[in-house]
This record gives C-alpha cells, structure tokens and sequence, in this order.
C-alpha cells in the first residue's frame, strides 16, 4: 500500500524564537523545562508516522497533548516549525499558497469537533461550502450538496438551519460537509467529542460503515481510547507532543510501551480488541478417510482432546479422543463415520468477545476463512487467559 | 507669598506652534490634495441633494414611509408618514431634504472609509493599536476645534461641513466593524480556510455576514452621530435644518430654532429605527443587538458573548 501522507520529524512550537526551543529540545530537555526557561510552548515533538491510503490513523491523547495541533499541520492551518509534511509528494510547508488552496480544495478535508458549521448558511449551503469555494455552479452544487446529503441520512434537513439540528445531525452536516468535495483525505479533529455517548456509539458505527465504501484516508483524532480501538486500523497514543506508541489496536492494548500506555488500556474490554487469529495455533487435522486409530494415537502424540477433521478443504469436523476410543472397541474404522458435525467455528477476524461462549463448549474453536478452510484452531483455554490479560 | 507655578520660567507657545504647522506648512502645501479629497463628496452631495429637493413631497413620503412599515413595522411606518407630514406642515421640507442628503452623504463616505479600516484591524493586531488612538482622539475632540482647520484647508460651506461630519461620525463604524468580525467565532473562520477560503473568501462568505448585525450597530451609532453635527456644521456654511436652527439661535428667534430642532429629532427617529430594524433582519442567525453592544463595554469576555449569540438569536425570518 502506499503512502498518502508522510509526517517526519515534525515539531511545532509555539513562540517568537522556535530555533532556541528546538535546540533545548535535542539537547533532550522536555517540555515544561523549556516552557519554563524560554516562555515557548511545545505543541508537537518530533512525531514520524505514515498514514497508507484508505487507513484509519487514530490519535489519542489527553487534552493539550498536541493533536490538534498535528492535524492542523496536516492540512497546513499550522505551520510545522521543523519536519516535513508531505501529502502524496506535496510538501506542506514550502509548497505554494495556489498548492495548498489547491490541496485544500481537493484532496484533504476537515471535521470540527463543535462542528463549526455557518449559523447563517442552510444545511446544504454548508454542506456546498467547498464547492462554492471551488467556483462549482450554483446548480451541480446543490445536486452535489444533496448526494452527499443523502448519504448520512439527512436530505429531508437540506433547507434547516444548523442551530435547528441535534449535536449528532449537526455533525452528519459537518462530515456531509468534509465529503461533498469527494477529497482523498478526511482529517477529523475529536469530531464527536462533543456528542452524548449514545449518538457517539451509532456515529462511530456510520463512520465505519461509509469508510467501507467511500475507502477514505483519515486521521482521527479521540482522547477517548475505547474510541480509537473501535475505529483505527492503527492507533498513535501521544502525550506532551510525543508519539508514545503507534500500533494495531491489539499491540496497544496487548504489549503497552509503558506504563502510561498501560494505565489508558487496564480498563478497557480487551474482548473487543483482541481477534480470534491474535490467538489461534496452528490447527492439527486429519483427514476425513483416515483411519481411528490413527487419529486416536494423534491426539495421544498430541496431548490434544480432539482434531479436526478436513474433507478436502473444507471442514468437516470433528473427532474427541472419548469418541474415537469409544470408535475403536466398536471396530468402526474410518473417521468420517464417528466425526461430530457439531463444532464451535468463527471467522479469523471475530473478536474474543464472540468466541467467549464457544469457548465454554470447551472444544477447540475452528477458524475458517470465507471458503471454508481450517485457518487456525483456538484452544478454549487460550480465550480466557487473553482476556484475564495473561497471554 | 504666591506659589510658584512651572508658567513663571517658562512658556510653551503650543499655540504658535500649531498655527505654523497648520497655517505654515498644511495649508500652503497640501491645499490641492485636499480640494482634490472634496471631489466625490461634491459629486455625491450634489447628486442627493438634487435628486432629494426633485422628488415630490408626496412621492418621496410614499417611498420612505414604505421602506420604514416594511423594514421596522407598521408603528415606525405611521410614525414616518406622520412626521414627514408634519415637517412639511411647519414649512421646513426643503430644509430636511438637505440634511438628509448631507448626512447620507457623510454617512456613505463613513462606511466606504470605515468599513475596510474595521476589517483591517480586525485582521492585524498591530493596526488595530495604532488605530484605537487615533478613534479615541476623533471621538473624543470637540468638533468646534477641527472646524478651523477644515476651514482653512477646504473653505466654507457644506462639504467641508460633510467632511467635518466624516471626522466625527467614523469612529463607531470603524470600531464595530473591528469587533463585528473579531467576534466572529475561530472555528469558523478556521474551517472556511480549511476548506481553502482565500482571505477574501473568508470575509466574504464567513466573517462579515457573521458580523453584520454589529457592523450595523456602527452603522447605526455613526448615522446618528452624523445627525448630530447638523448644526455645528451651519457654522461653517452648511445648510439644511441646522441653518435653519442657527439663524434662530443668532436672532433670538426661539420658534425657528425649535422647528428645526423638531425637524432634526424626528428625522434621527425616523434614521435610526430604520437602520436598527434593518441591521436586526440582516442578522437573524447572528448576534443580538443587545449582546453585541454589551461585548462592547466588555471587550475581555466579548469572544464567550460572540459564541453565545448565535444561540440567542431568533429563527428562522
Ligand atoms: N496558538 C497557540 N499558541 C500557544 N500555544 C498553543 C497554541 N495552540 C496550542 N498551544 C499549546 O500547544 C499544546 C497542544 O495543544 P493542542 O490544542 O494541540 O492540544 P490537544 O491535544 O488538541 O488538546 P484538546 O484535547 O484540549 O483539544 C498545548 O499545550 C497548548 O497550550
Ligand atoms: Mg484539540
């Protein structure tokens, strides 16, 4: 995959002199000496990440961790005060002002956490804020306006005006307004900070849902950790400036860098982090022709309970140790004949919090990819001591 | 024993100093730039003022009593009808016709000057500090000491009176202009950029219909005040209601002086619930008046109002 923006060794601080504070700052003193010294303020330090097209980067931090400050440098509302920033090739901070209206117009677009829709605009005149900016005509505008209207579920609001609208409409207007120009990029500054848990929930559900068509790069930015898990293909926790960690959320939430990592994730439900494939073991199989006690001896090789059993190459299912013991004094010889069809199965990509009940079958959970093949195989036990943190 | 006071050792001759600024320097050097300065206020001034004394009594009655019932409501419409009426009545039409023209015409040039000296403080905090002086100054002046000057430089009669009047009447447009749009909220204007807004499309588009409704609060304060040089502005040759109101006061005629008084009081009326009720529309999903004029004796907590006013403001028109 390629790489749609390219942030390297970006720092931003805030101050008449930058060139001393960022000198302090590689002699390796940290923020607040330097604000105490020098009276400038660090927004960003030194911060490397790549965001790959149709990616969701998420930030995480608490409040004044500097993100809002890093999507502004993005987009080029901040200058960066050391660092490039480029968006495919285009170099934020020397390009042109035409390049950067240009990119503005284009290809990177913006959500606001209080929305900051025009009070005196209607929903579709904000929603065609862009396009007018562009010098689209009043029609295509308005047709445009109304597509993208239609898409997050408010057509019939085109004519109100944002102060009649819930917090949760009054967002959809907000990222209507980030998509009517079709950009390549959606920066999202905490754009549902300001929503009650409830609506946040079913907006992180459309997000999702319309990235699976409209394949958006976007940056996000949360303080909400529990957020940022649900939403990001790769999470960057910040703190003071500072990238702490960037991973999946599996490796935050499962190898934290540091403590205080660790201490954002120690209350999180790790069974909607963690996948099922995060867990599996390679699967021991036998096929469907073979013969009992063949299998029987397996699994006393194995110490395993039970195998599956593999028609080809798909599952057909599976033989206990019990029953094939049991198979073995009755003289019945092939495993076709006693494998029970009844078996716990998930997708690779299910979450722990759905094999949680199979898992109480106590039989190994079988993982097939969408053709029915055996992927992997998740001992029960491995479930539970996932999510008691242990693994 | 007398006390002794700095005046004994030393006398500073301001005065002679400003006469050979003015008389010695000004005067002599820049008397064309300024004849030339009066050039489209004359166009301006001779044009209302022709159009206005043309147009039949009844006629332009019609016309701004329409204007005032559709702009203010029917009360100001009566009010308006009545008035005129009633100047009319009392034989100063012609009069009201010419201070109308000049404080039109002052108020114009208010607005093409204030206008972008608002917006440019707005944007430059460094202009604003230079400029916020010279407002106080301006305001703060008694208009009977520019008047010399402006004679000098310009003569006598009514445009120099219209640009006495400017001098007067700019400050408030200017200010409220400045405020109008630093009020307006960051996000948004943050978010026209975002969206790639030129500057200029930010004002445009954001800011200064954002602004308006204060920006016609200045406009508003600056017509009034331009109203009330009326008079001052008969001493150095102006016509209209003023002249009117000072050839009384010279003969001790009491009864003129009064009508023209009556006449200047209820055109200002008549002004100012229209410019107000016009500013209030323009502004429906801006701020309130109210608000807005009290972030003016506020300035440190003016950005909370301008954020809260949006809220307050009425629906939908
Ligand atoms: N214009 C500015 N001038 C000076 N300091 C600033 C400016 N903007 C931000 N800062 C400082 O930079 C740091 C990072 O601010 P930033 O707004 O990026 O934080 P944030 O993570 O977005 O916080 P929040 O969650 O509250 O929005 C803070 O210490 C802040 O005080
Ligand atoms: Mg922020």
């Amino acid at each position: 995959m390629t790489s749609k923006i390219i942030c390297s060794s970006v720092s931003k601080i805030f101050g008449t002199e930058p060139e001393q504070a960022l000198a302090l700052l590689r002699q390796g003193l940290d923020k607040d000496k330097i604000h105490s010294e020098t009276g400038q303020v660090v927004g960003v330090e030194n911060v490397n990440f790549e965001v790959s097209d149709g990616e969701i980067f998420v930030v995480m931090g608490l409040s004044g961790s500097g993100k809002s400050t890093l999507v502004r440098m993005i987009n080029g509302l901040i200058k960066p005060s050391s660092g490039r920033i480029l968006i495919d090739d285009i170099d934020i901070a020397s390009c042109s002002e035409e390049e950067l209206l240009s990119l503005r117009r284009n290809k990177v677009s913006m959500v606001f956490q209080h929305f900051a829709l025009f009070p005196h605009k209607t929903v579709a005149e904000n929603v065609a804020f862009g396009l007018k900016i562009k010098g689209v005509q009043a029609a295509e505008r308005r047709e445009r306006a109304h597509a993208v209207l239609e898409q997050v579920g408010l057509a019939n609001r085109a004519d109100s005006y944002p102060e009649e609208l819930s917090g949760g409409m009054q967002q959809r207007v907000g990222l209507a307004r980030g998509l009517a120009a079709d950009p390549e990029i959606l920066l999202m500054d905490e754009p549902f900070g300001a929503l009650d848990p409830l609506i946040r929930r079913d907006m992180q559900a459309e997000l999702l849902e319309l990235q699976r068509s409209l394949k958006k790069t976007i940056v996000f930015i949360t303080h909400d950790l529990n957020e940022a898990l649900i939403l990001g293909n790769r999470i960057a926790i910040m703190r003071n400036g500072r990238f702490v960690q960037v991973g999946s959320a599996e490796e935050i939430v499962g190898s934290p860098a540091n403590d205080y990592v660790a201490a954002f994730t120690a209350d999180i439900d790790r069974s909607r982090v963690f996948r099922a494939k995060s867990i599996a073991v390679e699967p021991q199989a036998i096929e469907a022709g073979a013969q009992v006690d063949d299998a029987a001896r397996r699994m006393e090789d194995l110490e395993l309970d039970a195998l599956y059993v593999t028609d080809g190459d798909k599952v057909a299912g599976i033989l206990t140790y019990r029953s094939a013991i049991e198979a073995c004094r009755c003289g019945t010889k092939i495993v076709r004949e006693v494998a029970s069809h009844r078996f716990p199965a998930a997708s690779p990509d299910a979450y722990l919090n759905d094999l949680y009940p199979m898992a109480r079958m106590g039989l190994p959970i079988a993982l097939r990819d969408a053709h029915g093949r055996l992927t992997g195989v998740v001992p029960p036990q491995a479930v539970f001591d996932k999510l008691a943190g242990a693994a | 024993m007398d006390w002794l006071s700095p005046s004994d050792f030393l006398a500073i001759p301001f005065n002679d100093w400003v006469n050979a600024f003015v008389k010695g320097w000004l005067v002599p050097n820049f008397r064309p730039f300024f004849r030339a300065i009066q050039w489209p206020v004359v166009q301006v001034l001779d044009g209302l003022d022709y159009v206005l004394n043309a147009v039949p009594m009844l006629l332009f009655t019609a016309i701004l009593t329409t204007v005032a019932w559709r702009a203010a409501g029917r009360g100001v419409g009566i009010f308006t009808l009545a008035s005129l009426f009633f100047i009319d009545l009392i034989g100063l039409w012609s009069e009201t016709m010419t201070t109308l023209a000049m404080v039109v015409t002052a108020v114009l040039f208010c607005v093409i000057i204030g206008v972008p000296l608002g917006v440019a403080a707005a944007r430059s905090d460094l202009f604003e500090k230079i400029q916020r002086p010279i407002l106080d100054v301006m305001q703060t002046i008694p208009s009977f000491v520019y008047l010399v000057p402006i004679v000098m430089l310009f003569g006598v009669g009514m445009v120099p009176g219209i640009i006495a009047t400017i001098i007067f009447a700019l400050p408030p447009i200017v200010r409220l202009t400045n405020l109008g749009i630093r009020s307006v909220r960051a996000d948004l204007t943050e978010a026209a950029t975002s969206f790639g807004a030129t500057s200029w499309q930010a004002l445009v588009e954001v800011q200064f219909p954002l602004a308006i409704r204060t920006i016609m609060a200045g406009l508003n304060q600056t017509l009034m005040l331009a109203l009330s040089m009326a008079v001052i502005v008969a001493l150095i040759g102006g016509g209209g209601l003023g002249l009117t109101v000072f050839t009384g006061l010279g003969r001790l005629d009491v009864g003129n002086a009064t009508a023209g008084g009556v006449g200047i009081v209820l055109l200002a009326i008549i002004l100012d619930r229209i410019s107000q009720a016009v500013g209030e529309r323009k502004a429906v999903h801006t701020t309130s008046l109210a608000a807005t004029l009290k972030s003016f004796f506020a300035p440190a907590t003016r950005s909370e109002a301008g954020a809260n006013h949006e809220r307050a403001a009425p629906k939908g028109l």
